[in-house]
This record gives C-alpha cells, sequence and structure tokens, in this order.
C-alpha cells in the first residue's frame, strides 16, 4: 500500500478529482495549504508599502492506494494538474504500513 | 468658524442700545442639527471602519474601540469642562461654562441655539482625538488611551479650539480656519505623532509584512467620513446659507481630487492603483479642503485636494520610512502634514465671494503660518504631557510583549473580528 501526496495549483483540484474518480479512486483527504517552491511569491502593496508574498495557497490531497495502482494514480495526476507553467506542484509517493476502517475493523488491503 | 463670526459675537454688546435681540433662525438650526449628526457619523462609522480595516486582523476590536471610545469620553468631556475651556470667556483659555453652566434651551448662540453649537463643536473634539489615535494601535494599553482622551481634549484640544474661534485674544493671530484645519488635524496629527514617538516602534514594524484586515472595510470608512465631512465643512457655517453650500460643493470636489491625485501618482510610482490609496486620497483631499472650506472656490478646491492627495501618497511611501516613526496608521502624514498645507494654502485660494475688501495674501499667509506654528508647537508639548500622565495613572502606556505579538482583541477584549 503506498500513500500519494499531491501539492497542485488550487484551481487544478476539480479536474484532477474528476480525473481519478475516472480510474477508480473514490476517496482522498484535501487540505489548503501554502507554500513554495521554484515559484516566486507575488507583492502586494498598501499605502506605499510593498510587501513580497512568499507562501502561495495550494491544495494538498492525499489518498492511499494499492501498489498495483500506483503507477497508474500518479501518471492521472500529473496529466490532470498540468499547466506547463512553474508551480504545478509536486507528487510524493511513500509506503504505508497498516491500514484499518474504523467502522467494520478490516485492515490493509481491505480496508483501501 | 470664521474668523469674521468672531466680529459678529462683539455686535450685541456694541449695539445694546439699538435694542438688537438675537433671535434662533430656524433653517440654520435644522441644518446644524442635521450637520452634527453626520459629523457624529465620522467617528464610530467612518474612522472606526477606516482604521479597523488598516489595522492587522488581530487589533481589529482594539482600533475600533478606540474610535468609539474616544468618542464616548470625548463627548462627556466635552459637556463637563471642554466647551468651557473652548468657548467659555477669557483670554488664553475659557472659563464660566464648566458643566455648561448658564446655558438654556433658550440660550442663542449666532442664529442657532447654544445647547445645539455644544452638540456640534463636540463631536468635533471627539474626533480629533479619534484621528490620533491611529498612530498608537497595536502596542497602546487601551485604558491609558481612554484617560488620555479625556486629558488631550481639555488641555490640547479645547485651548487649540480657543485661540481660533473661541474669543481668545491674544493667541489668535487672525488665522482664516473655517472647519479645523489648524484646530482638528494638525492638532490631531501631532498629537499622534508625538504619542507614536513615546511609544516606540510595535515589535513588527520594518520586520514582517504589516498587512490591513480588510481594504473593503477601508473604503466603507472612508466613503462614511467622505459623508459626514459634508456636516464638518458645510455645517461650520453655522447657517443655511450660500456659503455652507458652497463648502458643500468644494468639499466633494476636493475629495474627489484628493481620490485622483493618490491613484495618479502610486500609478506612476508602482503600477498599481490601490483601493486604500485611493480612500486615503479621499481622505486627504478633505483634510486639505477642511481650512478653505468656507473660502475657496471650486478651482482652488481642484488645486488643494490634488495636491493633498498628491502629498499624502508622499508622506506615507516615502518621507515615514525615512523618520522611522511608527505612526502606525499615518494620522500625521494624512491629516498633519496635509493639514499643513491646507492651512497655508488657505490664503492662496480665497474665492470672490470671501475675499475682504483690503486683502493682502502675503499678511494673510503670515498669520496662517504662525497659527500653524502655534498649534504644532502646543500640540506637541502638551501632548507628551497629557500622555506622560495618562501613562503614569495606567501603569505605563504601552502593552507587554505577548500581548502585543497575540493580538489585543484577543488580550484586551476577549472578542475576534472574525470567528470563521
Amino acid at each position: 500500500m503506498k500513500r500519494v501526496e499531491a501539492v497542485i495549483k488550487p484551481f487544478k483540484l476539480e479536474d484532477v478529482k474528476d480525473a481519478l474518480a475516472e480510474i477508480g479512486i473514490t476517496g482522498m483527504t484535501v487540505s489548503e495549504v501554502k507554500g513554495y517552491g521554484r515559484q516566486k511569491g507575488h507583492s502586494e502593496l498598501y499605502r506605499g508599502a510593498e510587501y513580497v508574498v512568499d507562501f502561495l495557497p495550494k491544495i494538498k490531497m492525499e489518498m492511499v492506494v494499492n501498489d498495483d495502482m500506483v503507477d497508474q494514480v500518479t501518471a492521472t495526476i500529473v496529466e490532470a494538474a498540468r499547466t506547463g507553467k512553474i508551480g504545478d506542484g509536486k507528487i510524493f509517493v511513500s509506503d504505508i504500513e497498516k491500514i484499518i476502517r474504523i467502522r467494520t475493523g478490516e485492515t490493509d488491503a481491505e480496508a483501501v | 468658524m470664521k474668523k469674521y463670526f468672531l466680529a459678529l459675537l462683539a455686535l450685541p454688546s456694541l449695539a445694546f442700545a439699538d435694542e438688537i435681540v438675537s433671535v434662533i433662525n430656524g433653517a440654520n438650526t435644522a441644518w446644524i442639527l442635521v450637520a452634527t449628526a453626520l459629523v457624529m457619523l465620522m467617528t464610530p462609522a467612518g474612522l472606526a471602519l477606516f482604521y479597523g480595516g488598516l489595522t492587522r486582523s488581530k487589533n481589529v476590536i482594539n482600533t475600533i474601540s478606540m474610535s468609539l471610545g474616544a468618542f464616548a469620553v470625548g463627548s462627556l468631556v466635552w459637556v463637563l469642562v471642554g466647551y468651557s475651556i473652548a468657548f467659555g470667556d477669557g483670554d488664553i483659555i475659557g472659563t464660566g461654562k464648566v458643566l455648561l453652566s448658564g446655558i438654556g434651551s433658550e440660550t442663542i448662540k449666532g442664529t442657532i441655539p447654544e445647547l445645539l453649537f455644544v452638540a456640534f463643536q463636540g463631536t468635533f473634539a471627539a474626533i480629533a482625538v479619534a484621528i490620533a489615535s491611529g498612530s498608537m494601535i497595536e502596542r497602546v494599553k487601551f485604558s491609558t488611551f481612554m484617560i488620555f482622551v479625556a486629558l488631550w481634549v481639555s488641555a490640547v484640544y479645547a485651548p487649540v479650539a480657543h485661540w481660533a474661534w473661541g474669543g481668545g485674544a491674544t493667541l489668535n493671530f487672525g488665522e482664516m480656519d473655517f472647519a479645523g484645519g489648524t484646530v482638528v488635524h494638525i492638532n490631531a496629527g501631532v498629537a499622534g505623532f508625538v504619542v507614536a514617538m513615546i511609544l516606540g516602534r510595535r515589535k513588527d514594524y520594518g520586520r514582517v509584512a504589516i498587512k490591513p484586515f480588510s481594504p473593503v472595510l477601508v473604503a466603507l470608512g472612508a466613503a462614511l467620513l467622505w459623508f459626514g465631512w459634508f456636516g464638518f465643512n458645510a455645517g461650520s457655517e453655522l447657517a443655511a446659507d450660500g456659503v455652507a453650500a458652497s463648502a458643500f460643493l468644494v468639499t466633494n470636489v476636493a475629495a474627489a481630487v484628493g481620490v485622483i491625485g493618490w491613484i495618479a501618482v502610486e500609478w506612476l510610482v508602482y503600477k498599481k492603483a490601490t483601493l486604500v490609496g485611493g480612500a486615503s486620497g479621499a481622505v486627504a483631499g478633505l483634510v486639505a479642503i477642511t481650512p478653505a472650506a468656507g473660502f475657496a472656490g471650486v478651482d482652488g478646491a481642484i488645486l488643494l485636494g490634488f495636491i493633498g492627495g498628491v502629498l499624502g501618497f508622499i508622506g506615507v511611501s516615502k518621507l515615514k520610512p525615512m523618520l522611522k516613526i511608527d505612526d502606525s496608521l499615518d494620522a500625521f502624514w494624512v491629516h498633519g502634514l496635509v493639514g499643513i498645507w491646507g492651512s497655508i494654502a488657505t490664503a492662496i485660494f480665497v474665492a470672490g465671494y470671501a475675499t475682504p475688501k483690503d486683502y493682502d495674501m502675503i499678511v494673510q499667509l503670515v498669520k496662517q503660518v504662525q497659527a500653524v506654528g502655534l498649534t504644532v508647537v502646543y500640540s506637541a508639548v502638551a501632548t507628551a504631557v497629557v500622555f506622560y500622565i495618562a501613562s503614569a495613572l495606567t501603569g505605563g502606556g504601552r502593552v507587554d510583549d505577548e500581548t502585543e505579538a497575540k493580538g489585543l482583541d484577543e488580550t484586551v477584549h476577549g472578542e475576534k473580528a472574525l470567528n470563521l
């Protein structure tokens, strides 16, 4: 089991979610986050004082999938979230040791 | 409040033999009743939202409370002692009208009831000290400020008003101050600046981005100030007549041109036309026209307002960073600096209808400069004294570092501006 974390541009969330739904990913957790990488922030101006805003709003989506799905999931995210401009985000894949569904007590593959 | 009004006040005693009887004029009284309500709106609504929108989200409640508190305490102190000092009999300070003694509903001031004059002038005292609050926010103790309001209205505002409008002869240089260029704006701007120096800079000033809570509220607050300013300027004629109408019109023109002036320069310098800048430009234009409202024509108003807007922008964006004084919301730059421009330029832009026969601009300019100088010096010194007293009475005028970091809304008031 793998966890796939993707940090993407906020306006791409719906596209990515729909694309993942088409390949059978039916659950995920999404958070509104702030961050920066190679993309520079923007500046704001108040009464002649200019402030550079480093941290830009991003969406972080997390989902846990079976190992055989990982490549398809990451490829789908890349395709749906890409604009080709700097700041499109990143995807992180990591191992998951155990999963438990709270309602039924099912574990691991059954609980994905 | 024209200087010439003082001459009229002297008439009843001179003409006593002719049995001139003052009577209340209904139209004038009706207009000043409305004008007083308009000026009232400027403090707990206009300035409260203007300043509340400019402060950071953790200090919005505190900033608005300072405007509301200034209006509440200022209104009380005004009827207790302020009015007596400002408009009582006397040369250096007025006396004899403490607790409005001797003033009843039948007492007349000019052509309106004196009680109405008391109420009208009280709104000026309250907004002056509320304007000064803008320099101190995000770090001054609420208790210190409330005591400061009471002391400042009595010991700083009222004497300056007495010299310009209240009949003080020795310290009246014959300046033209129609609605409060020196009395309200320069006085408040300098007071704020001095307190900002005494308090010291906010911990975050110049270190991290200090971003306004809401430019939307800033714009709404400026609009309410603009609206109330019609009462402030056109009401200062104390009559419903042609001069009041002229003051009303030039007030609107100067505010409009102030918006254009600020935004135009901002666009040239930063390639951005900000809403906060436009709102600030309106206030700068209004400050500039205030002393000249009953004297200037539309042509004068255009120049007063435009230069006022440009000067306000240069003050906050270029001059302020040089001085390194943390005048938090720029009360000095927008009210003090622009007020000085308006007060001096009042002598230059006198319309035909308001020009006395033997008018000498140079002579009048000197008088304007003298009045500005007196106001700046007196306000600076007396404000420092009353602020030190207010600090001493409240165990120091500044909140502790932890309170400052958390914000005064949560720590002092137990409220938040937004509960999301």
